[in-house]
């Protein structure tokens, strides 16, 4: 009897092979989002050597340090104004921010309200798994009402924020929500996010079974992709305002889709400076604010 | 409107504050990060002027944090960049000085210190973040700190903050004060080809190939530096780390990693220790001074020498490195050792490192600069001894 091994993977030229296994559990909806994530880097068409991928820290916080493209793991919550200046330095580059929701929205929430107020040509790709997964499952910005967190041992009473509904008020020109189940939704929304100039933002639902999933009685991660898969309802015409989540209301539907798709200018610092140009794609906006 | 050069050669009627900005421009700075911030705000306005005159980028950032991450990320691109803050601000970008240190990218930052803790005089002079200056991240790393006494050092001390920084692959600071950044005087700037300028080492092998490790050092302990976009396809990461920047967390990388860090700087303190002397040949007692207190401490020496009293002085130029051995030998043949400052004794403690005996400090929290007379009250006593 003889065995076949795969020697190699074909996604093995995306990934920085020797650096695996990662550390994720069991379960983790993160390794899904990276591989669609991945796939959209090849699929483009922009070169490798011109991706940039940028993070901070946790759990998700760990993407680029798996990918085979230059990646930065940054300090906790400032992987958005970092990849702004990278992004800045060399405009010619595609920089994304790769990272989980307490890095993004609690210890780095000022950092993202401003650059998407400002409309920095980065793609935010924002794992939210509803707690803090890498330091054991504490209550973070998205914990649902009522969820238990071991910080939150009687249950939460905070109000979460609903992100896509935070960086559309804030300012992001590409909005969507998509979860680890619908990988080619997110693969082709990470692809519209990379063809669009400015801020775009995407949130990724994923399971963190052992953070969150345990003590909210989700169960296991494949009964909270069975819960996906049964509520989600794809909309992308929701109002922004009805798209918040409570994964334990289970006659609520998760609401999924592409929020927002619209032009802004793009931040240029230099922007003030530079001849007025005779067409140019966000000029109309511009100029009927300055008509006013 | 014409635009002005990046090196505004000529002589300048100049405050410090700008001369800071015109040192970054003329060493090639073309990108700034900033939040306003007294008394160091002036190098931000300036810099928000010039810099998009020579094609660099100027951001006023939403905060210090996003600031110094900012400053790093653009290294981490290929551009020079800066920061300039004070004290409350200084404090919140201690985080990614860190980060800077541990990713070995180099970066400017200037601090123009006031009067603290907290909020402190915020228009007002101080010197008292000059251990923060030296440990305020966490964690062991070797800093730069350059402490200029006037407008003219404190364009020459920037550029060479820069060169430094590239030359290291290390985050420098530079530790002016509220009167040296306030402080209008002539500033001479010397043409471009007279600027110094020492390039960051680079990879020596195209990318793409084997055999580059983004973080293997050479002889000197620094490994060249590899940009975003090049195709060298680097990890940067906060996290201890090995030659191919791959998180290792066990004790010998962590080990091996924090001593070369701390190596690279301490092996090249010789180089980089910068220190004025003026009168200490035959000095009994040696005051040693720096930024704007230097000055005050000049006068002081001046008039003890008319008083016939043998004193000198040192001015440390780089408070990090401390030219310690410097002050060793000079402590073994002088009667007495004087550190005037404006804070509680913070290099006088440094000193008493070196001394291995109690100086005589001549001490104010801030708000004022140090006037020569209590100086010179201490150089008398110190003479009589």
């Amino acid at each position: 009897m003889t065995t076949l091994m795969a020697e190699r993977h074909p996604s093995d030229p995306l990934f920085r092979a020797d650096r695996l296994p990662h550390i994720w559990c069991p379960g983790c909806g993160i390794g899904p989002a990276m591989h669609a994530y991945a796939q959209a880097l090849v699929e483009s068409g922009i070169p490798l050597d011109r991706h940039v991928c940028v993070s901070g820290i946790g759990c998700s916080g760990r993407v680029p340090g798996y990918l085979n493209i230059d990646s930065y793991h940054t300090t906790h919550g400032r992987a958005i104004p970092f990849a702004m200046a990278v992004a800045l330095v060399r405009p010619q580059l595609e920089v994304a921010v790769f990272s989980g929701d307490g890095d993004l929205f609690a210890i780095g929430g000022n950092h993202f309200i401003h650059a998407a107020r400002r409309n920095v040509d980065l793609n935010v790709i924002c794992i939210n798994n509803f707690n803090y997964g890498m330091t054991g499952g504490q209550v973070g910005p998205t914990t649902p009402m009522g969820a238990r967190a071991t910080t939150a041992p009687y249950g939460n009473y905070e109000q979460p924020f609903s992100l896509p509904y935070l960086a559309a008020a804030t300012g992001a020109v590409f909005v969507a929500r998509w979860t680890s189940l619908h990988l080619r939704q997110l693969k082709q929304a990470i692809l519209r996010a990379m063809k669009k100039r400015g801020l775009t933002f995407i949130e990724v639902l994923a399971p963190c079974p052992v953070g969150f999933g345990r003590p909210n009685e989700i169960g296991d991660a494949m009964e909270e992709m069975m819960l996906y898969r049964e509520r989600c309802v794809v909309d992308h015409g929701a109002p922004l305002a009805a798209l918040d989540i409570d994964l334990r209301q289970r006659d609520r539907p998760i609401v999924l889709g592409n929020f927002v798709d619209i032009e802004r200018p793009v931040f240029d610092p230099l922007a003030m400076r530079r001849p007025a140009p005779e067409v140019e794609d966000h000029a109309p906006l511009a100029r009927k604010e300055q008509e006013g | 409107m014409k635009d002005g050069p990046a090196v505004l050669e000529g002589q300048h009627f100049l405050l410090g504050d700008h001369a800071c900005a015109e040192g970054a421009l003329a060493a090639g700075c073309r990108f700034f990060a900033g939040y306003p911030i007294t008394p160091s705000t002036e190098i931000a306005e300036r810099l928000a002027h010039r810099l998009p005159e020579v094609g660099g980028i100027f951001v006023q950032m939403e905060d210090e944090l996003a600031s110094m991450a900012a400053i790093v990320g653009a290294s981490v691109a290929g551009a020079r960049a800066m920061t300039a803050t004070s004290g409350p601000g200084f404090s919140l970008m201690m985080e990614n000085v860190g980060l800077a240190a541990m990713m070995e990218v180099p970066c400017v930052v200037v601090n123009v210190q006031r009067g603290a803790p907290s909020t402190g005089l915020p228009t007002l002079v101080a010197q008292a973040d000059v251990m923060q200056a030296r440990w305020g991240s966490h964690g062991d790393y070797e800093i730069v700190a350059y402490a200029p006494a006037s407008p003219q050092e404190c364009f020459d001390l920037t550029v060479r903050a820069f060169n430094t920084a590239d030359q290291y692959r290390i985050p420098v600071f530079v530790l002016a004060d509220e009167v040296v950044g306030h402080m209008t005087e002539r500033v001479v700037i010397p043409p471009p080809d007279a600027i110094p300028k020492v390039e960051r080492k680079r990879p020596r092998t195209a990318p793409g190939g084997d055999g580059f490790l983004p973080f293997q050092a050479d002889d000197d302990l620094v490994p060249p530096m590899a940009h975003a976009g090049e195709g060298y396809r680097v990890h940067f990461t906060g996290l201890t780390h090995d030659e191919r920047g791959y998180p290792a967390t066990n004790a010998e990388a962590h080990d091996r990693l924090v001593r070369r860090l701390v190596e690279k700087v301490r092996r090249h303190a010789w180089r980089i220790e910068e220190y004025e002397e003026s009168q200490l040949e035959d000095a009994r007692v040696v005051v040693i001074a720096y930024g704007s207190t230097a000055r005050s401490a000049r006068r002081a020496v001046a008039v003890a020498r008319e008083e016939g009293i043998r004193a000198g002085l040192l001015r440390p130029i780089t408070l990090w490195p401390f030219p310690g051995e410097r002050v060793r030998r000079l402590a073994e043949r002088v009667g007495a050792v004087v550190v005037p400052e404006l804070n509680m004794g913070q290099i006088a403690r440094e000193v008493e490192r070196f001394t291995h005996r109690p100086v005589l400090g001549v001490n104010h929290a801030g708000g004022a600069m140090l006037p020569p007379e209590p100086i010179l009250d201490t150089i008398r006593e110190a003479a009589t001894r």
